[in-house]
């Protein structure tokens, strides 16, 4: 089944175009990413996916639903968690799960029953009476995600998630990224070629707002006579340029 | 309606766990009072007479409605928390009266505590103060909805600048709370009668002396502002918010 479907989707600001007639599909349960370099149009993509920027072309569809014309039925099947952090600094941990299960029209016993769970999930219970501005970037994150996940989303959207994170850090999101697959389809920004390799089910390597390529790592590596996917991006990424 | 409940207690939150906020909100105002109330034992002058000076600081006090409320909106825009609430089936309603509502009781609150800090310093206790609070709350809203303007405009830094500096300054300047904006005369007095800040210190300082009838010329100057104010506010934020 097809959770997200664009056609010829655009976006110009004046005579820049962010996004250029991309042409996407997106399947339920997969962890798709969108590679690029500064300005190859993930962000604008992703924010027009999410009903934040309004597209100047084409066409966008969430699990059916028009993103132009049918924003309520589109944010009610999605979440983001956004570049930045994007918690409520003076919330406990907990009280920002709570408040974003709430907005979401959980009542009381499910509001806490899914509360709880992510606290679990994320194992977020030794800091659930701490203020969000007192966590560490990691666990940051990991509130931010749980955050998008409280509200039991279809498809939700990383933009970068592990920018910022030591090394270990990042790893540990990594895992909870690969829990999540098949059970959400995933929608992923990155700069971190072995994030995006090592995640997705497929790739799709965007440039000057246009598709580069896309495929699994596999057929990204063979498209491109190479043997290592850094090799392939490169190559790929090179070839515009010279 | 749930959903701006919801909001609207986490706007509370995060602004009553800021002890800068809650300083500068309820203790900076009373200390002010506190001490032009002692200047006023030493060297008497009618401008700082007890009844004079309150409704002056409880205006000048609500001016840092306008920095919570702008740096409130400025960091969730500024964190993406605001664009992460912008892909929830929240409404711009909800947004708008989130951030609003808990001001609102906050501003009165502000206000009383001034009035009653006033009484400990020797302010007779007659109906007119009951009068005069609720007089003074329209200028509340204009700074409120000044903040969820400017917030929603300016990144937090520039928000610190115009709501916290620049406003403050400019309500303290032309609000005549501290000296006669008629002594200033020229240019100064015609600016002061423009902005709404001297007509809310008149407005105040008509009902402290029973004067109610000389409170409606500059009771509707500040409720033009109050409405002009919010309805840019809410165009404002609900254009940034829109597609």
């Amino acid at each position: 089944m097809i959770a997200i479907m664009t056609e010829k989707l655009s976006k110009e600001y004046g005579e820049i175009k962010a996004v250029d007639e991309v042409s996407i599909q997106v399947n339920k349960g997969e962890v798709f990413s969108l590679l690029g370099m500064n300005g190859a149009g993930k962000s604008t993509l992703i924010k027009m996916l999410c009903c934040l920027v309004k597209p100047s072309g084409g066409k966008a569809a969430i699990l059916g639903h028009d993103v132009m014309n049918e924003t309520s039925q589109v944010k009610q099947v999605i979440a983001v968690a956004p570049q930045e952090t994007a918690i409520a600094p003076n919330l406990t941990v907990y009280e920002n799960l709570e408040l974003m299960a709430g907005i979401h029209g959980f009542l009381k016993k499910e509001k806490t029953r899914k509360v709880n769970e992510m606290m679990n999930t994320f194992s977020l219970y030794p800091f659930g009476k701490q203020k969000g501005k007192t966590l560490s970037g990691g666990w940051k994150r990991r509130l931010s995600i749980a955050m998008a996940l409280v509200s039991e989303p279809d498809i939700l959207f990383l933009d970068e998630p592990t920018v910022g994170l030591d090394l270990l850090a990042r790893r540990e999101l990594w895992g909870v990224i690969k829990d999540l697959k098949n059970k959400v389809t995933i929608i992923l920004t990155t700069h971190y070629l072995e994030e995006a390799e090592s995640l997705s089910d497929r790739i799709c390597i965007l440039q000057k707002g246009k598709i580069k390529a896309l495929g699994t790592v596999d057929e990204l590596i063979d498209e491109t006579s190479t043997t290592t996917f850094e090799d392939a991006f490169v190559h790929l990424v090179m070839e515009e340029s010279v | 309606m749930m959903k701006t409940l919801i909001f609207s207690s986490r706007t509370m939150k995060e602004i009553i766990r800021d002890p800068i906020s809650l300083f500068f909100g309820l203790a900076f105002p009373v200390i002010l009072l506190i001490l032009l109330t002692l200047i006023n034992k030493n060297i008497p002058t009618n401008q700082f007479d007890i009844v004079y000076l309150t409704p002056g600081i409880a205006v000048f006090g609500l001016s840092f409605m306008a920095l919570f409320a702008g740096q409130i909106i400025a960091k969730d825009r500024t964190s993406e928390f605001l664009t992460r609430l912008f892909t929830t089936p929240m409404k711009a309603k909800d947004f708008i009266l989130g951030y609003t509502f808990p001001l609102l009781p906050m501003a009165f609150i502000q206000i009383v505590l001034c009035f009653v800090v006033a009484l400990f310093l020797g302010m007779e206790f007659t109906f007119a103060i009951i009068i005069t609070i609720l007089s003074i709350l329209p200028i509340g809203v204009v700074f409120i909805c000044s903040g969820l303007l400017l917030g929603s405009i300016l990144s937090e830094k520039a928000v610190g600048g115009v709501c916290g500096a620049l406003l403050t300054n400019v309500t303290a300047w032309f609000s005549g709370a501290w000296f006669d904006v008629e002594l200033v005369g020229g240019i100064f007095e015609k600016i002061a009668y423009v902005l709404p800040f001297f007509h809310a210190v008149e407005v105040g300082r008509a009902g402290m002396t029973g004067q109610y009838a000389a409170m409606f010329p500059d009771l509707w100057w500040v409720l033009g502002y109050s409405i002009v104010i919010s309805i840019l506010a809410v165009y404002v934020f609900r254009k940034k918010m829109s597609l």
